[in-house]
């Protein structure tokens, strides 16, 4: 999981860990941090953390077993956010996700953000993923289109990659 | 917000530049903000912690995520005359194309309908051509009293 988050750079840049994992979710912490904070005169982390704090668990959550993030791509297409309240200033906000159904190419997902418990929450997410897709460099933009066609153009380069997330 | 405030006080209520740079959270993420008349467009310039993606590579959801609700919060303090900051209830973010990371990144954001405590705002991000958007919010947010000198809770929901 470490070696997951070690690929991604803004997650080294946020200062996210990993924390804690099961049968049917993944946890993800972020310790807190001054660079963090959106609000000083109160000290409580911006909003925008919080997002990528739950984006990374869900995506973690969302991925296909038994691959990994240099063979398949997980692109997020939705990711909505309700706001509890806020962050206690000084307090590791642990980002719990859960992959509640998956297609052959599509994974939801439920995450929440919490201090001690998930019954009590600063936010909660869902997120749709689409999964499948070879992870290479792509052209720039302007000759791409949107995902969807990308998966169709693709997909059947996967190395049955594909089949496993059907599952 | 005390700075809010005091930018208030010095006749500088629409200078988001100032407002940003004292956000660390916005300093982190390198935001700024470009006021020309009453259009708001914030840049996030391409930087290398802000990657999610290495192969593509990619700006991580999370940033997209953050952008965007800055975006919105920054329209609505030079919309409004609140004194705190605009409080997110809920943002609903689409992902329509990668978010290239070795490129910079353009919002805007549309008060798409404002009340006297809520107001609905829609953004948008686009890269190197405007017509080809990038990601998109809608979202939810709850502007603060607007009195300035009513003692409120040290910290509200």
């Amino acid at each position: 999981m470490n070696d997951h988050l070690s690929h991604i750079a803004h997650a080294g840049a946020l200062g996210l860990r990993y924390h804690d994992s099961g049968e049917d979710f993944v946890e993800l912490a972020l310790p807190y941090d001054e660079h963090l904070v959106g609000d000083p005169d109160t000290g409580v982390i911006h909003g925008g953390a919080i997002t990528a704090l739950l984006d990374n668990a869900a995506g973690f959550a969302g991925r296909p077993p038994r691959t990994t993030m240099a063979e398949i791509a997980i692109a997020t297409l939705d990711l909505r956010i309700d706001y509890m309240g806020p962050a206690t200033p000084g307090r590791t906000v642990i980002g719990r996700a859960t992959c509640y159904h998956r297609t052959r190419s599509i994974t939801f997902v439920r995450a929440v953000a919490y201090h001690d418990s998930p019954d009590d929450p600063i936010a909660t997410g869902t997120a749709t993923f689409m999964t499948g897709t070879p992870n290479a460099p792509r052209p720039l933009p302007g000759s791409e289109s949107n995902g969807g066609d990308r998966a169709g153009d693709r997909g059947s380069a996967n190395r049955g990659t594909d089949d496993r997330g059907a599952a | 917000m005390k700075f809010l405030i005091e930018l208030r006080e010095q006749g500088r209520a629409n200078d988001l530049a100032a407002l940003l740079e004292y956000i660390p959270y916005a300093r982190f993420l390198g935001l700024c903000v470009h006021q020309l008349g009453d259009e708001i467009i914030t840049e996030l310039p391409a930087a290398p912690h802000l990657t999610g993606n290495p192969n593509l590579p990619a700006v991580h959801g999370g940033v997209v995520g953050a952008m965007l609700e800055m975006t919105a919060i920054l329209k609505l303090l030079h919309d409004t005359d609140c004194e705190r900051l605009p409080k997110t209830v809920d943002v609903s973010f689409n992902y329509l194309r990668p978010v290239r990371a070795d490129h910079s990144t353009y919002g805007r954001a549309t008060v798409t309908r404002q009340g006297r405590r809520v107001a609905n705002v829609r953004c948008d991000l686009w890269q190197a051509e405007r017509a080809k958007t990038v990601a998109t919010s809608h979202g939810h947010f709850v502007l603060a009293p607007l009195v300035a000198d009513e003692p409120g809770p040290a910290r509200e929901t």
